[in-house]
């Protein structure tokens, strides 16, 4: 074959495949909106799911897959921020902080089934918390840390030098420099990250069949006292979540409409973490302009 | 008469200094203390049945039938280990040709518009949670399957197919990074040669970063044996070694999911399923292993 016939047709396949992946995704969003849409009403997002008859919601999963992000968030931010600008700012080259990094890097490549036994193992039964949003979110964050760990560390370190310098130069302690010089320019990007992370958790189904457990009880959402079993703010209740539901209605669900919710409710997931995408950057770069003179994030 | 204290002052910056550091290296240590309690407790759930004897090493990882709840039972994790393994190998083959060109097409075909259009592309497949994929494999693929050929859709095959979309971002993002990082003067040199793009990308671009797309090619590899409800679904889930890929089967995650909720903790079943997650494990750290040999590789 002459080069420019196989050049040509080389350039061809290459492109055909590119193209074929954005198909991919633009199929499987299509599909998704398509069968969900219009399965979503204000009564699909708020009612209670039904076992048998037709009609179930999914309000109590929405409601604990958005508290279970906030309690998990409130647990990884700070962990994370604080392992990450150590590994930025403090960890010394050499071998600990190798070991450090290797184990950072392991704990994020483990399936998120083993977190989820984990969490069985540890907190629902050896500490006794049970099937709850509290052993959920704390799964979580297992599930979440080394990611937060990293996305901290890459942006103290995308900071340029010179303004850490400037700092020492001024005489500042190496704390003031790392809060008052450094995490302003950072911010920005942790926080991108950090929303991009959140909409990982958010559609977490393996890591909290184990821990949050794959039943809500009955919710008054006129109850706001945390102590009380049936309010949605108690942190010791089972908690089953959008994602986990999904995969329960698919598996085992007896009610006639199953395959509905199923559509409906993966349709929601999507979308929040569509949202999850665009705020990330609109965010960001928002921040990023009111944090630093400037205009465009790079 | 005012004595000055000879010693330095601790000043308040000093204090601040100490506060801060002594809580960035408990949330260090918290990492630490995380992955020993992790690989210590399932370690020794899953090497429980092999201490006391009720299960053999080579029964479990021999024996080819899975029957807990026989009146003899048998615990051969073999349909599960050999399903894990071909679900994941077959995934990695359906998607790297497909990563590899993404990462071509945005890298060196049209640089100027192509990572435009794909990275958020990549961005929105790797930001779809998997019992999404796992509720649309069970509704088109697995459907259009049984439609095309033999048997009931479900199986090794339509678990590789779910499977290699998810583990698309992965291995693009990396070849990408990878192409991108590469010299630019080599493929200058090429072109000066009289080469072709094909022929630079054949014998120049893809011989010098194969380390670096093995790398991609393994995390989405490690990904791929991890995931659980995905495959789960699409599967079908008979605890057989798998003879044809259009046949129900099981990986290590998926009989994981289905049994652990319906055991009794310390039975010996139970037990079996985590020796299983300990396979799991020890298949992470081989992975780690391997992207970290590659990366080195990559360096020199």
């Amino acid at each position: 074959m002459k080069p420019r016939t196989a050049d040509k047709i080389a350039t061809t396949v290459i492109v055909a495949l590119a193209l074929l992946i954005v198909a991919i995704l633009i199929g499987l969003l299509g599909y998704i909106l398509v069968r969900g849409l219009g399965h979503i009403s204000w009564d699909f997002l708020t009612s209670a799911p039904q076992k048998i008859r037709a009609g179930g919601g999914v309000g109590p999963q929405l409601f604990n897959s958005l508290f279970l992000l906030v309690l998990t968030l409130l647990i990884t931010v700070p962990l994370g921020l604080g392992a990450g600008i150590f590994m930025a700012e403090y960890a010394r080259p050499g071998r600990l902080t190798n070991f450090i990094r290797l184990i950072v890097e392991v704990l994020s490549s483990f399936p998120s089934i083993i977190v989820g036994l984990f969490g069985l193992l540890l907190i629902v039964n050896y500490f006794d918390l049970g099937f709850s949003l509290v052993s959920g979110a704390l799964a979580l964050t297992v599930f979440n840390l080394p990611l937060m760990v990293r996305i901290t560390e890459q942006a103290f370190r995308a900071v340029p030098k010179q303004q850490k310098e400037a700092g020492f130069a001024l005489g500042l302690s190496k704390w003031k420099i790392v809060t008052s010089v450094l995490l302003p320019v950072a911010l920005p990007t942790i926080i991108t990250g950090t929303i991009l992370s959140a909409g990982r958790v958010f559609g977490e189904a393996a890591a909290l069949m184990f821990t949050a457990g794959m039943s809500s009880p009955r919710l008054d959402f006129s109850n706001w006292n945390p102590l009380s079993p049936s309010s949605p703010l108690n942190p010791f209740r089972p908690a089953e979540t959008l994602a986990v539901h999904i995969w329960k209605v698919n598996s085992e669900g007896l009610a006639p409409d199953a395959a509905e919710i199923a559509a409906g409710a993966s349709a929601v997931l999507v979308i929040t973490v569509l949202i999850f995408n665009l705020a990330a950057r609109f965010f960001g770069r928002y921040i990023y302009r009111k944090l630093t003179a400037s205009k465009r994030m790079n | 008469m005012s004595v000055k204290p000879k010693k330095t002052r601790l000043e308040k910056h000093h204090i601040e200094d100490l506060i801060g550091r002594s809580y960035m290296s408990l949330c260090v240590l918290l990492l630490v203390v995380i992955i020993v309690s992790m690989v210590y407790f399932v370690a020794s759930k899953g090497l429980a049945n092999f201490f006391s004897g009720k299960v053999s090493l080579s029964e479990f990882f021999g024996g080819t039938k899975w029957a807990p709840d026989a009146e003899t039972p048998s615990y051969g994790a073999l349909p599960f280990i050999s399903g894990s393994f071909l679900v994941t190998l077959l995934a990695a083959l359906i998607a790297s040709p497909l990563s590899i060109c993404a990462a071509l097409f945005m890298t060196e075909i049209v640089p100027s518009w192509g990572k435009k259009l794909l990275q958020p592309v990549i961005e929105l497949l790797s930001g779809i949670p998997s019992v999404v994929y796992g509720f649309v494999g069970l509704s088109v693929i697995v459907p259009f399957l049984r439609d095309t050929f033999p048997g009931q859709g479900i199986g090794v095959f339509a678990g590789a197919l779910v499977l290699s979309v998810m583990i698309l971002p992965t291995i693009t993002s990396v070849a990408a990074d990878a192409l991108a990082a590469l010299p630019q003067n080599l493929k200058e040199s090429s072109f000066a040669l009289g080469a072709t793009r094909w022929q630079t990308i054949s014998r120049v671009i893809l011989p010098t970063t194969f380390p670096a797309i093995m790398t991609g090619v393994v995390l989405g590899m490690a990904r791929a044996f991890g995931e659980a409800l995905a495959v789960q679904m699409v599967i079908g889930n008979a605890p057989f070694v798998p003879k044809s890929l259009f046949e129900s089967a099981s990986t290590l995650t998926s009989v994981i999911t289905l049994s652990m909720g319906n055991t009794t903790m310390g039975s010996t079943h139970n037990n079996a399923l985590w020796s299983m997650a300990l396979v799991l494990m020890l298949m992470t750290f081989l992975f780690v292993l391997v992207v970290r040999m590659l990366e080195r590789r990559n360096k020199i």
